[in-house]
This record gives C-alpha cells, structure tokens and sequence, in this order.
C-alpha cells in the first residue's frame, strides 16, 4: 500500500528532526562516549605501551568501552524514556486511529538510534586513531559483526525496559539503575581485559563484557570467539522475548 | 442513513462487564451525544467504533465496515480525538499538520484547515507551549486532516475554562455544517443539549434512553421544576401529597424546590393560599437534560456527584 510507505517515510522524518531538537540525548549519545576517551587520552600513564595486557596501552582498551558506551546509552537511557513516552503520552494510540501504524514509530526510533551509534562509533574510532594513535580494528569485519550483535542487545534492552515500565519516571529510574552495571561490564572503571581473571570470566557473561572481549579480539586482528557472540546475542534472544511479550501499545 | 451502527456491543475488563449490551445507529449529517457518569463505559464504547478495542460480543459497523477486520479503510475515514492523549512536546502545530496528513490518501490542505480552526499564528510553536483550548483545537485540526466523514470527540471540553468550550462548541456545529457526522462523547448536560441532534445516555454499560434533548427532558419523570421561598414553612406531607410531585428538596435557607408537573403548579399554589402562605421569589422552569438525567440514571448514587464535575 503506498499510503503506508508515505506515513512510515513521514513519520521517519519528523522523528529525525525530533531527534536534532533533544541537545541532551544527542550528547550522551555522541558526545560523551568519545569526550571520555579524549579525557583519559589526556592522562599520561595511559599513554604507556605496555601498561595493558598484551604490550597494549591503556588507551588502545578504551576505543572499545567507548563504543560501548555509546550502545549503552542507546538502549538503557534514551531510547527506553523515549517508548515509554510515546506510549504513556498516548502517541502510540493516536496513531492507531489513523492509517499509518504505531510501529512506525518504533522503527522510526530503531533507524534513528542506529544512525547516531554509528556516528558516535566512528567518531570514537577517529578520535582514537588522529588523537592517540590507537590502531583501527585490523579484522573490521568482525568488528562490525559484534558491534551488530551487541546493537541487537541493546536494542532489545531498550525493548525490554519500555515494554516493563509502564510510566517514563519508572524508565529513568530503571534505566539508571542498569546503567550502572552496564558501565561497569563495558570496562569503563576498568577496562574487561584489565580485570583479575575471576572477575573477568564472570563479566564476560554479560551483554556488554562478552561484546568487550569480542571488540576488543577483533581490534587485535582476530577473528571474535564464537562464544563472546554467543553470550551477547542469547542476552539479545532473551531481552527481545521479553520485549515481545511484555510491550503494550497503551 | 446510518453511518454508525452498534448492535448488542459487549465489553468486560477483568471479568467486569464495562459495555453491557448497547445498541444504537448514528445518522450521517448529525451531532450524536453519548452522555452518561463517569465509568458508564462511553469511552469504551466508542474505542470499539474506533477500532482501538476488540468487542467480546456484539458488532460495530462505520459505513458499512467492520473497524477491527477493515481497520485501513475505517481509520481512513474516521477522524478521532482521545481523551488524555498529547503530542510529542517539541512538535509543532504546523509539523503535526504536515505529518498526519501524509497518513490519508486524500487529506485536507493544512492551510485553510489552521485557519478555520484558529491556528495559523500557531503553526510554529511548539505543542508542549500551546494552551489547553489550543491544543483541543489543533486535535480537532488533527482528527478532520484526513477529510473523515465521522469525527468521534472524547470529552473534548474537559478542563477547559467557559469561554474555550463555547468557542469548542461552535467548531463543533461548524463540522457538522460542513456534513461531516460527529459522534460526541461528554458528561457535561449543558454541552449534549446546546450541540446533539440525538443523545444516548449510557449508564452501567447499558443505553437508559435514547431521544433527541427535548424528548428525553419530556419524556423524564420530571417536567417542571417550581422553586420558592416560603413565608413560613408548610407541612411537607401537603407537599408530598400535590399531584405529580416526585422530589421536594429544602436548603438551608429554607427555599423549596418541587419537581413535578404543570398539575403541581396551580396545586401549590392553591395550597399555599389556603395556609396563608406566601411564595418568596417563587420560580416555574421547565426541567433541563440535568434533571432528565437524574432521573434516568437514578438509584446510581455515585453518579450524583460525578455529574457535578
């Protein structure tokens, strides 16, 4: 039906320009993620080869956390409060009334939030690389692979908080209690390849250590283990079935 | 013709039956009420014309279509404004405009339509800026853009001050001019009197009457209501005992209030005359859809109080 293409086309626009119109997302989206690594850059001791394991230096560890970083964002902050919102505010419901479908909202959020990752990825990725040298992932297929595995889990995160919290209050307060946790896995206290080894194996288990060590293989030229993709994408099968199940157009 | 036609439609939450078997037919061309408490189930109702809540039982028909089954070509026809429901706060009047006509094959110039609705020097502000009566205006803009042959308003007035609803209200007799059908949900009686063709008042999830406003306010048990203040207080059983009284109320200041018929007019008066009784600022009005409503849904104390708000 082409009226259907036209609304979905439509409502892509307008929420692109809704996007340019949050200062406050756009940072912690793109912004942030690449302004921490240019602070740590700016330390000396992190600048050190060696200082890491495998003759890295500790910067060479933070492009990946702060790629990371930015997927976090994306699924535990903005994208969740922007859901609940279109939902609690009854957006969703409104355009249930009318031709055009209220999923096209949520791909409209989806292909918007997978635009300013990428951005913000590249962005890390540059400021890595003119700033501090830090070498460009050597097996960039892999790279992408997992950087698409863990987008899915974080997608599928921000499902899965919008779809069980029923206000946009109770989304930031969900989303920040995660957040946390979810700073911790990526390695930004300390990176996933710099912790004691039984700290180590227990946050590869989780979505975003599995998809550090992956990262941080296919930087080093590797291909990532099948496990680390593994771990991220049952946590995505898993978010996403409880996203599915639990989401309420209203 | 019948544009709406609802048959036996039932609906439960939980087990609680919320839409209890209604029945009714909207003609194309008119202002159709739905009246009732709060809780009666008016809003359910009309989600099911809608097409936004499946009916356990019963069926819904807009132009001859079923909204769940033909959702594409009921949307495409019928205009809604909800109850409660906002926009995206950055948004602006000329940008929602813009984006729900893009959702209807043959929409409504947005220009012309901000105009009649008053909203042409609103095109760049912001939703989350716009007052209470602008933005039910621009909802109203919103619920006409894909040119509808129905537009079904929830409680469009709620919240807004005198003046706002009665510029509503205008706007409401101006698409119904222009042949477009509404289908009006309110609890306000003085709105349902002013606007209606026909009104329903539901209550409990069922229709209790269905009538233009003058047959209902005939057809209640109340015709006339007499107001009075004595110059001393009669025996309330005389009062109880004139023809065709069905309620006696005194307040404070000792003022009386009958309701009856036009029999208890010349009745009252002959029994005050024998008592030597004289009627302050005495008052024979005929009874509003206020009191037809009282009437209908009596015995449902909770709504005594809603109809107040």
């Amino acid at each position: 039906m082409p009226t259907v293409t036209t609304a979905h086309t439509a409502v892509l626009r307008t929420e692109a320009r809704l996007f340019r119109r949050e200062p406050g997302a756009l940072f912690w989206l793109l912004v942030f993620p690449s302004a921490l690594l240019t602070i740590l850059g700016l330390i000396p001791a992190f600048r050190e080869p060696g200082a890491a394991p495998g003759g890295l230096r500790v910067i060479d560890l933070y492009v990946p956390v702060a790629v990371l970083l930015a997927l976090a964002v994306a699924g535990v902050q903005t994208m969740p409060v922007q859901l609940t919102g279109y939902r609690e505010r009854g957006i969703l419901r409104r355009l249930s009334t009318t031709p055009a479908r209220p999923a096209s909202l949520l791909t409209a959020s989806l292909v918007l939030h997978a635009a300013a990752i990428l951005g913000s990825v590249l962005l890390a990725l540059a400021v890595g690389r003119l700033a501090f040298g830090v070498a460009l992932p050597a097996q960039p297929t892999g790279y992408l692979l997992a950087l698409l595995v863990t987008a899915l889990a974080a997608f599928a995160l921000g499902g899965a908080l919008s779809a069980v919290s029923r206000t946009v209050k109770a989304a930031q307060t969900l989303g920040t209690v995660v957040f946390f946790p979810m700073m911790f896995t990526a390695g930004v206290w300390l990176p996933v390849q710099s912790m004691p080894e039984t700290l180590r194996h227990l946050v590869e288990w989780s979505p975003l250590g599995a998809a550090s060590q992956a990262l941080a293989q296919a930087a080093a030229g590797e291909w990532p283990s099948w496990s680390h993709l593994g771990v991220t994408g049952l946590w995505a099968v898993l978010l996403l079935t409880v996203a599915v199940r639990r989401f309420r157009w209203e | 013709m019948s544009i709406i036609e609802v048959t036996g439609l039932r609906r439960a939450y939980g087990g609680r039956p919320v839409v209890d078997g209604v029945s009714f037919t909207v003609d194309e061309g008119e202002i159709f009420g739905i009246l009732g408490p709060n809780g009666a189930g008016k809003t359910t109702t009309v989600e099911c014309v809608e097409g936004l809540r499946v009916p356990d039982a019963g069926t819904v028909r807009v132009a001859g279509l079923d909204p769940i089954a033909d959702h594409d070509r009921v949307t495409g026809l019928l205009g809604a404004q909800l109850q409660e429901s906002q926009l995206q706060p950055k948004l602006t009047v000329g940008e929602a405009l813009e984006l729900y006509a893009a959702f209807y094959p043959h929409p409504a110039d947005p220009g012309p339509l901000a105009a009649r609705l008053g909203l042409t020097d609103l095109l760049d502000r912001r939703f989350g800026k716009l007052s209470g009566g602008q933005k039910q205006r621009l909802f109203i803009a919103l619920a006409l853009i894909g040119n509808p042959r129905v537009v079904v308003l929830d409680e469009l007035t709620t919240g807004l001050d005198p003046r706002s609803r009665r510029d509503t209200w205008q706007l409401i007799e101006e698409v119904r001019d222009s042949g477009v059908t509404v289908l009006l949900v309110t609890h306000f009686m003085e709105e349902a009197q002013r606007l209606c063709d026909r009104v329903a008042v539901i209550d409990r999830g069922r229709v209790a009457a269905l009538d233009t406003p003058a047959g209902l306010i005939r057809g209640a048990a109340t015709a006339t209501v007499i107001s009075f203040t004595p110059s001393r207080p009669p025996d309330p059983a005389d009062l109880a005992a004139l023809p065709a009284v069905t309620a006696t109320t005194t307040d404070r200041d000792g003022r009386i209030t009958l309701h009856g018929a036009d029999d208890t007019v010349t009745a009252l008066l002959s029994l005050l005359a024998r008592h030597g009784i004289t009627a302050g600022r005495l008052r024979v009005t005929d009874a509003t859809l206020d009191d037809a409503f009282l009437d209908l849904t009596a015995g449902h104390a909770a709504d005594r109080t809603d109809r107040e708000s």
